[in-house]
């Protein structure tokens, strides 16, 4: 009864400090901190160029992206697992969470693996360290096997949970690679002290490796042990690369276009420094 | 409507979040503290028991079809066993719960995380390979680094350590900056995809 509760006081107390809050302690000196201006500038340019981006697809304009191996390698990974009559295995890493943009490229990454899984009849399996990662995974498998018209095919089973340990979650997955051997791996998502451990134990069984991580320092890690990996940005790329979705191309695009700026304002960041080295506009 | 209302939800939702952070009111940290903390908690204590429950219909799928059945008792002994130490014994410095954390729990995981030393000389073996000009300077590059690490470098030459952190600090920071460039304006443009309804596949991409 107080678990089902909770919800209800938790909201309810929010609701009477927010009244609270506007009724007594209301101050408009306080709405806008100054300190986050130069933040909110760039923000509000780069929603402007990725608005722009999008809504120039309903113009007819046509975007493309450059090939990306690690994303083209996906229907080699699915096809050699069926081949083999092994599993898959995709795994988003133990670092994030669900609201981590990270975890949602991952997802997406994720759906388009499902449909191919479906297709192909190719075990899927995906183990977590978050339980609403697997609830959201479930849900996102589910419609992938849907899509490719095999909805009989999905076994909920096969997405689960395991650990929030970071180690106890790496040794899990550790021993699910040992004991199943999947043909493909899959570490897609926000890993840490166990991208190593993960990735060298797939090594170990021949699987091909497909990774990719927000993190410089495991990214290291992935190159050296796994067979494809996906840098920096090509990770949120992703979802347009495989989908060909327009909208989504388009805001990789805009990506682009504020690359382009920001490595216009270190160059003339670099040379005003050069010139006069007391100047500090260009530290925010 | 079963798709709207999310999509509704979600953009409200990420309006709020990104204003609030250009915010110092109290009504704004209020906001902010309780989606994140309160809210949050309330999110995941539930999937928790979604999570918790399929954990236990797979381990004891498994321990009836024989499959694994070592691992799955163990494993499902471990998640009753704590639960009751705690319930008996309280969590205090001196509980039985307090003793199977330090004695079982955390060797455990600390024998995992040593498993990264020997994956680390294995990955480096393959990884740090002369087989073409830009694998040979790696190569000595990350020798160098190495070598300017220990006590060592400094009897061989003063400039070795010096050298080490040149690298680390200008060439080695610029690649990482750059990459970090690309992760920051990815996970941007992504989260702009979410909030306007582009990228709808945690809703099943309907």
């Amino acid at each position: 009864m107080t678990i089902l509760l909770a919800p209800v006081v938790v909201k309810l107390n929010f609701f009477v400090e927010l009244t609270y809050c506007f009724t007594f302690n209301f101050n408009m000196q306080d709405l806008f901190d100054i300190t986050t201006l130069p933040t909110l500038i760039i923000s509000v340019i780069s929603i402007i160029i990725v608005a722009y981006s999008i809504i120039s697809v309903k113009a007819g304009n046509k975007f493309s992206i450059r090939e990306i191996p690690g994303l083209k390698a996906v229907e080699e990974a699915v096809g050699r697992a069926t081949e083999m009559g092994a599993p898959m295995l995709y795994t988003p890493g133990w670092g994030g969470d669900i609201q981590r943009p990270t975890t949602i490229a991952s997802l997406n990454i994720l759906a388009t693996i499902a449909e191919k899984a479906a297709l192909y009849d190719c075990q899927l399996v995906f183990p977590t360290h978050d339980p609403v990662i697997m609830a959201v995974a479930q849900e996102v498998v589910k419609e992938g096997y849907a899509k490719a018209g095999y909805p009989d095919r999905f076994n909920p089973d096969n997405i689960f949970y395991i650990s929030s340990s970071q180690f106890g979650y790496a040794a899990a997955v550790d021993g699910i690679i040992s004991r199943t051997k999947p043909a493909s791996i899959f570490l897609l998502g926000t890993f840490e002290a166990e991208s190593l451990i993960l990735a060298e134990t797939g090594n170990s069984i021949g699987a091909i490796q497909i990774a990719g991580t927000d993190s410089t320092i495991q990214l290291a890690f992935f190159i050296v042990a796994c067979d494809y990996t996906l840098i920096g940005e090509e990770l949120f790329a992703a979802s347009g690369y495989l989908s060909q979705n327009q909208s989504i191309l388009s805001s990789v695009k805009a990506q682009d276009i504020l690359k382009v700026m920001i490595a216009l304002f270190i160059i003339v960041a670099v040379i005003w420094a050069t010139i006069d080295p007391s100047s500090t506009w260009w530290r925010y | 409507m079963p798709t709207r209302l999310p999509l509704l939800i979600c953009l409200v939702s990420g309006v709020v979040m990104f204003l609030q952070y250009f915010s110092r009111h109290p009504v704004a940290k209020l906001i902010y503290q309780t989606v994140t903390n309160d809210w949050w908690q309330v999110i995941f204590a539930f999937t928790l028991i979604v999570g918790v429950a399929s954990f236990i219909k797979i381990t004891l799928r498994k321990i009836s079809q024989k499959k694994d059945k070592t691992y799955s008792l163990i494993a499902l002994g471990g998640l009753i066993l704590m639960p009751v130490l705690a319930l008996i014994g309280g969590t205090n410095i001196e509980s039985p719960f307090q003793w199977a954390f330090e004695n079982l729990l955390a060797p455990m995981q600390a024998t995992v995380f040593s498993l990264l030393a020997f994956f680390v000389a294995s990955a480096s073996f393959r990884g740090f390979r002369a087989r073409s000009i830009p694998a040979a300077i790696l190569l000595g590059t990350a020798l160098l680094v190495l070598i300017g690490r220990l006590p060592i470098a400094e009897h061989i030459s003063e400039s070795i350590p010096d050298l080490t952190f040149w690298i680390k600090n200008y060439p080695s920071m610029a690649a990482r900056r750059a990459i970090l460039i690309g992760i920051g304006l990815g996970s941007m443009t992504t989260a702009l995809r979410v909030i306007l309804g582009i990228e709808r596949t945690y809703l099943s991409g309907k």
